[in-house]
């Protein structure tokens, strides 16, 4: 095993303890949760990379997907340069590592995939279309109808957030109204539509690994489209891979990592690495081609 | 290098040029003003 190859696993053996770091950070705006109030300061223009409700009492920063839905429905003029030049290049930095680092809902449904029974459902039928549904969420609930379902002063709605969103009814949601007793006043059968989403979402993740990152979530989508072509990417050494496959029995998305390294289901969790039999997985972030890095190899030999 | 570091570097520069373009045109004030009220899509009320 190569050194190059230790260095990268104390980062995926310490996933959860950054995601938990991550979450608590980029919410930790104590008085919010005093008061049942949000944060209001400057750095809430910042978009945070995760699926991070700005409506989380705690939060510090806006959530990508909300911001974008509300620059379609009309709260920006012309086209979202802003948001999609967020998304842009947080994708093209480290596409869905986002995703197994740096999403509080990613986290918490790793939490809910702990809960026993230990024997978990790997795929649906039709596994590989419902997959392409989160592709479906992105073009419809988060561009199209924000864009053209417009009421009468010409603002449309946010629907994937109104309709669809786990996470802004987990970190929004519930604290809120837990502690805001004018919200919990006006609730109705919206919200017990959200928490119905939420349940069969955060049930299904104790069943299976990420049902909502692999079906629904449209911050997913984006990102998993740049993971081809992100700056950190994982590389398959041909030389030492035998196709042996424990790569992708470990892997909770059941992704066969040795023949599709960059797939865009991929959350870059780093499992597949870890257990490779052969070293044979690598994450790396060098913009170096094949022939210079095998003169700088022969240099340091 | 290789054609997709080259896809990389071009998209780079291409999303931080967005990131610039949106501010100028006061984008980040649209997100800041949209991220300080309590959504209510987001949290089920409305
Ligand atoms: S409801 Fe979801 S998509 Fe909307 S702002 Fe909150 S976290 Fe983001
Ligand atoms: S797919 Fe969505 S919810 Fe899942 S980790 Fe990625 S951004 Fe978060
Ligand atoms: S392919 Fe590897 S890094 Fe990607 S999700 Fe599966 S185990 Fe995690």
């Amino acid at each position: 095993m190569d050194k190059k190859k230790k260095k990268n696993y104390p980062l995926f053996k310490a996933r959860m303890y950054i995601q938990a770091c991550w979450t608590l950070i980029t919410n930790s705006y104590a008085s919010g949760f005093i008061n049942g109030t949000i944060y209001q300061g400057n750095v809430k223009s910042i978009c945070v990379p995760g699926l991070n409700c700005y409506s989380c009492p705690g939060a510090w920063g806006a959530c990508p997907m909300g911001s974008l839905q509300n620059a379609f429905a009309g709260r920006v003029s012309g086209f979202p340069f802003y948001v999609v030049g967020t998304l842009i290049t947080i994708g093209a930095l480290c596409g869905r590592i986002v995703c197994g680092f740096l999403c509080p809902f990613g986290w918490i449904q790793d939490l809910f995939f702990k809960i026993p029974p230990k024997k978990k459902v790997r795929r649906l039928p039709g596994e590989k279309y419902l997959r392409k549904l989160r592709y479906v969420v992105l073009v419809v609930m988060c561009i199209i109808l924000p864009l053209f379902a417009k009421g009468d002063i010409g603002v449309g709605s946010p629907w994937f957030c109104k309709w669809i969103c786990p996470s802004g009814t987990m970190i929004g949601g519930l604290p809120l109204i837990a502690l805001n007793e004018n919200l919990r006043s006006v609730l109705g059968w919206l919200f017990t539509w959200k928490m119905f989403v939420l349940v069969v979402i955060l049930v299904g993740s104790v069943l299976m690994f990420r049902p909502f990152c692999r079906y629904l979530c449209p911050l997913g989508a984006i990102y998993g489209l740049m993971n081809p072509v992100s700056l950190v990417r994982i590389k398959v050494s041909k030389s030492r891979c035998t196709s042996c496959g424990a790569c992708q029995r470990a892997c909770g998305l059941d992704i066969p990592v040795y023949k599709e390294p960059n797939s865009d289901d991929c959350i870059r969790c780093g499992k597949c690495i870890t257990v490779c039999p052969h070293s044979a997985l690598k994450m790396d972030a060098s913009l170096r081609g094949r022939r210079k890095r095998r003169s700088a190899a022969r240099e340091e030999a | 290098m290789r054609k997709r570091s080259i896809y990389t570097l071009v998209l780079l520069a291409v999303g931080l040029a967005f990131i610039v373009i949106g501010a100028v045109k006061g984008e980040a004030n649209a997100v800041l003003q949209k991220a300080i009220m309590i959504c209510m899509e987001c949290i089920g009320l409305g």
